[in-house]
């Protein structure tokens, strides 16, 4: 029998498991699981971020005065690589356990141990990566896009192919976990036409990851059999070609970039309507533009390719496609504006990381836009212009999001309230900090600055010494979000309602703020008036 | 910071000359827009950055003021009462219609660039260029019909550069200069010597890893591949001296390995060319000295003109040595 959902009480009979160990490193709940993911995402934020700070450093002035070129490209090669698939990919997998069971009604995901076993492979994973910093001949230098034959100079190579299989196997998992969740176990009225939008681009992203993760790994194998084992995939001599390599990296690798904003954009469209007490805008349009962009990723991989010496005819097909990529992103932008329009908006921390978001993703993507031209391109191409594109869709897109997300719903899962002031005193030094970080390195393109360079010539110091400076600013920032996040868990006293937002609907805010242990033990009644989207003409 | 005066001239200088088109050869302090270029293609991109940045200002300007109104007056602190619509089809039509329409026209702008990019057919030189870890190689393949014998040369950092980039060197990159112009790491022993009003054809490739050859002035950049041989063509109207750098991550020294074009009027190409080719033909004084991998300092300025290519294709492994280059 279905109970009402904030009568379920005797949920909480079985709590957490006493055991340290037990609870921790054998759980099979998504929330706690959902917690490991997000605390593992954070110290590789920092971690990350560290990274980038030796960048910023060796780069505040021209010439070269703390570390050699060959540890600058380690440092520009692993920064990427931990804050891809261990920063932001890891954060959205969290955010995924935590959220979408309670948001369709379910007791948990799927496969609960795999669910584990998904988690547990990273912190292997990404230590066996890592430790190549230290080992002779250190770490990878090539970039995170590990083009042959540079890559294959690397003595780390097999260290790295190895760890970046792990990551692979533990997203792929995840993946098939969330599509057997959100198709199977939608308790009964949560049509997929009722579900959140969040829970929509999970479904769809993670259709993404089981398509592509197996090509990176494809694409790795080939590298490491080309360097250890006499093939010659990527070696013209051999009679292969190095430019195979791009396209079946950025096979994986233009989907991948939709991996990372995909459900950050299923984010903004939970936290919008909430703080402008008014339904999402064309939900339909939305959840069909979440599916239109994913479809397009699979066809537009050349464009980070435009310079390679592709064919005529393959730039212009690329050149088109990827152009069309802007107009389901663009209606996903105005049907976000439509939804502020005519509310009645507050404007708390999670609000706050929400219009950023809309307002500076769009300005990564207007920089998209002009990359996508492909005569432009030949000059922005491999230039600060492209840092500065893809950390604006990254930095102010996808962790703005996820630090959105955080606010908006650390007091459900903790059950305390965050420090309002500190949220957004965190929220400001970011958000003018960054863009102090990133604007300049679109002049910094223009003018002819190439990336993945430890020095410059002195043309380009000004809008260098400004950039490093936002950086060192806007890192330490990201302290304030550690102490913020640290006192809402352990020490803060404001006690969190069930409904902690005022204009929150959704299944998730019917349990009790923290989310017990388990919750929908048995399958909710839904009411389409408490959901978000229950009414489904929208 | 460095001085004042002359800063704030060239930030001035730069924000004027921000939609002016100025064919700045070399990059600027504080500049802010790309290069219109020197070439009869150049411009192509220029336009087209110029008018894709006009297209999203004027969106951005919609859509962030709409957001702005919005954050205005929909405060719930202002006692806005939040609207019960949630959805409009004609709507979503019509913001799906335009931005098709706005990018058909940017899609039919930048396909005749690319089109004409692509054809290389009609030139009347042909100059290939090598890749290697880290220096570049140019040989002259054919000019005006007539194929060139024996002129190419490797390009490398000039050793002013050089000695300044290396950790540690308490030199200052600011004293690196050509006359006024500072060329600090923008500098080559041997540039590439190219006449105007000439279509250029390149072949490029490399012989190691992947490089990209790019010189901002010509409006391109291509990559050059081990295996591949790439083709690209410019056609440079205004003599001068013309700077870039390597665009593909290709290892320790990729930030070190620029590249110059110096454009010289017809004539005074040919009598460069002929003198080039009278060297070539005398016998060679010693043989080519490929770059040793050991801490010596870069002394390529006395090495002779013609290498045998096989010599200079040695190309030194990775060192990691105290000195680089």
């Amino acid at each position: 029998m279905a109970h009402a959902a904030t009568h379920d009480h005797h949920d909480e009979h079985h709590g957490a498991p006493s055991n340290f160990f037990t609870r921790w490193f054998m759980s099979t709940n998504h929330k706690d699981i959902g917690t490991l993911y997000l605390i593992f995402s954070l110290t590789a934020f920092f971690v990350g971020g560290s990274f980038a700070m030796v960048i910023r450093a060796e780069l505040f002035k021209p010439g070269l005065q703390l570390v050699q070129p060959y540890f600058f490209n380690e440092m520009t090669t692993m920064h990427a690589l931990v804050m891809i698939f261990g920063a932001i990919m890891p954060a959205f997998v969290g955010l995924g356990n935590w959220m979408i069971p309670l948001m369709i009604g379910a007791p948990d995901m799927a496969l609960p141990r795999m669910n584990n076993l998904s988690f547990w492979i990273l912190p292997f994973a990404f230590a066996l990566m890592l430790s190549t910093l230290f080992m002779p001949g250190g770490g990878p230098a090539g970039g995170w896009t590990m083009y042959p034959p540079l890559s294959l100079q690397s003595g780390s190579l097999a260290y790295v192919v190895f760890a970046i299989h792990l990551m692979g196997i533990s997203s792929i998992m995840g993946a098939i976990n969330i599509i057997a969740t959100i198709l199977n176990m939608r308790a009964p009225g949560m049509d997929l036409l009722k579900m959140p939008v969040f829970v929509w681009s999970w479904l769809i992203t993670a259709f993404l990851l089981i398509a592509v993760m197996p090509v990176l790994a494809g694409a790795v194998t080939m590298l490491l059999t080309d360097k250890y084992f006499g093939t010659s995939f990527f070696n013209a001599a051999g009679g292969g070609d190095p430019v195979l390599y791009q396209h079946i990296f950025w096979f994986f690798g233009h989907p991948e970039v939709y991996i990372m904003i995909l459900p950050a954009f299923g984010i903004i469209s939970e936290i919008v309507p909430t703080f402008a007490r008014k339904p999402i805008f064309g939900y339909k349009a939305m959840v069909f533009a979440i599916a239109a962009i994913a479809f397009l990723s699979f066809i537009v991989w050349a464009h980070h390719m435009f310079a390679v010496g592709l064919p005529l005819g393959a730039e212009i097909f690329f050149m088109y496609a990827t152009m069309l990529i802007s107009v389901p992103t663009g209606i996903k932008v105005f049907n976000w504006v439509s939804t502020m329009w005519g509310g009645s908006m507050t404007f708390e921390t999670p609000m706050l990381f929400a219009i950023a978001f809309i307002i500076l993703f769009t300005i990564g993507g207007f920089s998209g836009l002009m990359l996508a031209l492909v005569p432009a391109d030949f000059q922005y191409h491999d230039t600060y212009f492209v840092v500065a594109h893809f950390h604006y869709v990254l930095v102010t897109g996808a962790a703005f999001a996820i630090m959105g997300a955080t606010y908006y719903w650390l007091p459900k899962w903790t059950g305390h309230m965050y420090s309002e002031f500190w949220g957004k005193v965190h929220f400001w030094n970011s958000v003018v900090w960054v863009n102090v970080l990133f604007f300049p390195q679109h002049f910094l393109g223009l003018a002819g600055m190439p990336r993945r360079i430890p020095d410059y010539n002195v043309a380009f110091a000004d809008f260098n010494m400004v950039s490093s400076i936002g950086g060192f600013l806007f890192g330490a920032s990201q302290l304030i979000f550690l102490g913020v996040v640290i006192h809402c868990a352990f020490f803060s006293r404001k006690k969190a309602a069930d409904r902690v937002w005022e204009g929150a609907r959704g299944l998730e805010w019917t349990v009790p703020s923290p989310a017990p242990h388990h919750t929908f033990a048995l399958p909710p009644v839904i009411h389409d008036d408490e959901l978000a989207h229950g009414h489904v003409e929208d | 910071m460095t001085s004042g005066g002359i800063r704030i001239k060239a930030w001035a200088a730069a924000a004027c000359a921000l939609w002016a088109g100025s064919a700045w050869a070399n990059p600027q302090p504080g500049q802010l827009n790309m290069t219109h270029g020197v070439t009869e293609w150049s411009p192509e991109p220029f336009f087209l950055n110029n008018v894709a940045l006009g297209v999203c200002t004027v969106i951005g300007v919609l859509v962030f003021g709409a957001m702005f109104v919005a954050m205005f007056r929909f405060r719930k602190s202002r006692g806005a009462v939040a609207e019960k619509w949630s959805h409009n089809t004609t709507l979503e039509v019509v913001w799906t219609t335009i931005p098709v329409i706005i990018l058909i026209v940017l899609a039919w702008m930048s396909t005749g660039g690319l089109v004409s990019f692509a054809d290389t057919t009609g030139s009347q030189m042909t100059i290939k260029v090598t890749g290697y870890q880290w220096k570049w190689r140019y040989d002259y393949v054919d000019y005006q019909g007539k194929a060139i014998d024996k002129v190419g040369f490797v390009s490398k950092l000039d050793e002013q550069s050089n000695d300044t980039r290396q950790l540690g060197s308490g030199l200052d990159p600011h004293a690196v200069k050509v006359g006024d112009e500072n060329t600090y790491l923008l500098n080559v022993d041997k540039p590439l010597v190219v006449p105007i009003d000439t279509k250029i054809r390149f072949v490029i490739t490399a012989d190691d890893v992947i490089h990209s050859w790019w010189v901002p002035a010509l409006g391109w950049k291509i990559d050059a591949i081990p295996g591949i041989v790439n083709a690209a063509w410019t056609n440079i109207k205004v003599p001068g001296t013309y700077r870039g750098q390597c665009a593909e991550l290709c290892g320790q020294d990729h930030g070190f390995m620029p590249i110059v074009v110096k454009a010289l009027p017809k004539a005074e190409f040919a009598q460069w060319l002929a003198q080039q080719e009278a060297a070539g033909k005398a016998p060679p004084a010693t043989p080519a000295t490929p770059a040793a991998p050991t801490p010596a300092p870069a002394s390529t300025a006395t090495a002779p003109t013609a290498t045998a290519p096989a010599a200079a294709q040695a190309a030194p492994v990775a060192t990691t040595s105290g000195k680089q280059g």
